[in-house]
């Protein structure tokens, strides 16, 4: 026999999880005390239970195991909210354990009672409610099993409190009873041989490379398929690593801030190949003008993925690494008597590479900081190995845009759902999982206050991670579009944490310098472009503590390259005013 | 907008019905008619559910249900291959003067008394949507005082059932 709460923690640990992050509170006490004990699972405790979320999803990201966040009822769980919809978003693999009050007091407005089961539900892949201590073990293992196959998601499971306490026998392994759970890994062969054929008979194919790439682990296949056909790649928000940065068939991201090779590879294409991608709006813009030539082969595992934004052409769903491996020889047996010919094509893309790099200006008129130099350099002096988290924003595109990715988990942040708060509870997750790493939070002043006390969870927990606040004193995105699209009427966007130009300092409320010596990190203040890699470097030198680099930048400066919202991705700007000459063939 | 008749097969879990009917809310379709029982097997429940859909959001929203984890099956009825039943119950306003009408207005429909008051009657009806809509057309000169009305139910025409497939995979 064993309690409920005894039950939860054996079968975390059976399951093989080593690493949890929660807050505790009335309704999940008895839990608590037995992860107490536990030799086999590390207890990160967080401040704030979003916190645990985005922990959870860093260290998932990373490392591609299972993050695992847990909170008591009531406020406890619906502080969770936020990050299980973002976890639900980017088909990140959670399992959220909530604490829930007595069975006999529910429904009776109970203190601290929500229905989190019922609040999650249109943002979990499933939930479960236990109020049955037998029924733990077949729960816990029910619930990882849906969170980390087919389409990753979170899970949330909801225990009462006398499920908790009472006691049941523990049988292990449990039997799974999910008649209506089976994901389809692989292809069907057809499709696979139409795949092929319509791929060898393009001329201007464009591989539209999404987080699912990432997901299901197939980055080492996408390399060798990218190479046998020789199509250019695009790789989404959610896919930068998924494709090496390197590689001159990467054009870099698609969409809203994509670069101009990218987004008018895919406007033009004949041929888009698209591989656990969704058709996001952010990368499609208006979609009835998106690339309006192109027939679609879509490969994702999830089939209601497949025609929701545009028509597929051949449908294929299955899990992207095992759909690839079959991809291989089917190309290879359509490709055997003729190449596919991408002279015109490739020629093309390098003309508008040559005509439309990527780029910023390196010294702004108002004296300050370059937001786009200062994150160059923190990935040119950190490279491939290190791992990068943003928050949302401008700071966001910029690190997608100017740091190079080399591998998979190398780059997380918030796609789908665009949480602000993000960077510093999921640097912290990806800590965790892999502590050998150098790990970058790339945040935003906005973003920074929203999650900043998980500096707290780090310092006393030995998780040295680095944070860059992208320091613009204001809420950079909102203040861009006003600027654009509101007659520069800034409405409620300054922050005053930093400058408004060389030598005029806002309040700076707060002062992130003595944030970060509040709560026992390295907080060293950038404001010369002379004193931007000496500071990197400290901060990557410094391990005893985590470190928060505050880079006064230039609130004016904007992400470039541009497609307004609602319109065609074809007036894409490469700068303010500046739309390329697509026409130009 | 042309209505689809979905039948589903589901694991009778606690919240599946709101997992369901949210599913319909949040993506935006809108649900005509709902009608949930059990089946002849234990565990299991049917849904019957009439959506108001056109051909593709149909799919997007079969495929939507498809990923919830307690729903099994998922199949369309179509009208011409498809027992499709309503039931209702009808209180309409009768007098000594139009009592006789009624009466014969429910023997044209094959409608059954049963309930009977000086100045009112109930009577059920079980037919198609087509049908309990013409019957309530002819009573409503007399005053309808209240309906009560179920989901449609269907069946698929046959000797298949809904159940047969899911376990003969599993």
């Amino acid at each position: 026999m064993m309690t409920g709460s005894g039950a939860i923690l054996a079968s975390l640990e059976k399951l093989g999880v080593t690493d949890v992050f929660g807050l505790p509170g009335g309704a999940i006490m008895p839990f608590y005390d037995e992860l107490m004990s536990s030799t086999a699972i590390r207890h990160i405790l967080v401040r704030h239970e979003q916190g645990a979320g985005h922990a959870a999803e860093g260290y998932a990201a990373s490392s591609g195991r299972l993050g695992v966040c847990i909170a008591t009822s009531g406020p406890g769980a619906t502080n969770l909210v936020t990050a299980i919809a973002d976890a639900y978003m980017d088909s990140v693999p959670m399992l959220a354990i909530t604490g829930q009050v007595f069975s006999t007091s529910m429904g009776t407005d109970a203190f601290q009672e929500v229905d989190i089961t019922g609040i999650t539900m249109p943002i979990t892949k499933h939930s479960f409610l236990v109020t049955d201590p037998a029924d733990v073990p077949a729960v816990i293992a029910a619930a990882v099993h849906i969170a980390t196959t087919g389409r990753p998601g979170p899970v949330l499971v909801d225990v009462t409190k006398d499920a908790q306490q009472k006691s049941a026998p523990f049988i292990w392994p449990p039997k799974l009873d999910l008649p209506g759970y089976r994901p389809v890994t692989k292809a069907h062969g057809k499709q696979i041989q139409a795949a092929a054929q319509m791929i060898a008979e393009s001329r201007r194919p464009v591989l539209y490379v999404g987080g699912g790439i990432i997901r299901s682990g197939a980055s080492r296949e996408l390399l060798a398929f990218a190479e046998m056909t020789g199509a250019p790649v695009v790789t989404t928000l959610m896919a930068r690593g998924a494709f090496p940065d390197s590689h001159h068939q990467n054009l870099g991201m698609p969409g809203m801030h994509g670069t101009v090779p990218s987004v008018l590879a895919l406007q033009e294409s004949d041929l888009l190949i698209a591989l656990g991608s969704r058709f996001d709006d952010r990368v499609t813009g208006k979609v009835s003008e998106f690339a309006p030539g192109a027939k679609v082969i879509h490969v994702d595992i999830d089939p209601a993925e497949i025609g929701k934004i545009r028509h597929a052409d051949v449908p294929i769903v299955g899990d992207a690494r095992e759909v690839l491996l079959d991809l291989l020889p089917a190309f290879e047996a359509a490709t055997a008597q003729t190449t596919p010919d991408t002279v015109d094509w490739w020629k093309r893309i390098e003309s508008l590479r040559v005509q439309y790099p990527l780029g910023y200006v390196d010294d702004p008129e108002d004296g300050l900081l370059s937001p786009q130099g200062v994150i160059e350099a923190i990935g040119r002096i950190s490279g491939p190995e290190a791992v990068y988290a943003a928050g949302v924003g401008q700071h966001q595109m910029w690190a997608a845009q100017f740091i190079k990715y080399e591998r998979p988990g190398s780059w997380l942040n918030s796609g789908g759902a665009g949480t602000m708060g993000y960077a510093i509870p999921a640097a912290m997750g990806a800590k965790v999982a892999q502590p050998e790493r150098l790990v970058w939070a790339i945040d935003g002043d906005g973003c920074f206050q929203m999650t900043n006390q998980e500096l707290a969870t780090c310092t006393i927990n030995n998780i040295p991670i680095k944070v860059a606040i992208i320091n613009n004193s204001s809420l950079g995105m909102v203040r861009q579009w006003q600027t654009l699209f509101y007659d520069g009427r800034h409405s409620f966007t300054d922050l005053e944490t930093g400058s408004k130009r060389a030598g005029e300092e806002t309040r700076m409320i707060p002062d992130f310098v003595k944030m970060a010596d509040a709560y026992g990190a390295l907080g060293i203040r950038v404001t010369k472009p002379e004193e931007i890699e000496p500071a990197i470097r400290l901060a990557i030198e410094t391990n005893d503590r985590p470190v928060v680099l505050d880079f006064i930048v230039s609130r004016d400066a904007m992400v470039w390259p541009m497609v307004p919202q609602g319109v065609g991705n074809s007036s894409v700007q490469y700068a303010r005013e500046n739309a390329p000459d697509w026409y130009d063939e | 907008m042309t209505y689809h008749v979905l039948s589903l097969l589901v694991e009778d879990k606690p919240g599946l019905l709101t997992r369901v009917a949210g599913l319909f809310a949040r993506r935006g379709f809108n649900i005509r008619s709902l009608a949930v029982g059990t089946t002849e097997i234990e565990g299991l429940s049917r849904i019957t559910v009439v959506v108001e859909v056109e051909g593709l959001a149909l799919e997007q929203i079969t495929k939507q249900l498809n990923k919830l984890i307690n729903v099994l099956k998922i199949v369309e009825l179509d009208p011409s291959s498809s027992v499709q039943r309503e039931h209702m119950l009808v209180k309409v306003r009768v007098d000594n003067s139009t009592r006789t009408q009624i009466l014969e207005a429910a023997t044209l429909f094959r409608a059954r008394v049963v309930d009977v008051a000086t100045d009112a009657l109930i009577m059920e009806v079980t037919g198609d949507t087509a049908k309990v809509e013409a019957l309530l057309r002819v009573l409503e000169p007399y005053g309808v005082k209240e309906i009560a009305q179920s989901g449609l139910l269907a069946m698929g025409r046959g000797s298949k059932s809904i159940s047969e497939r899911v376990f003969k995979n599993s």
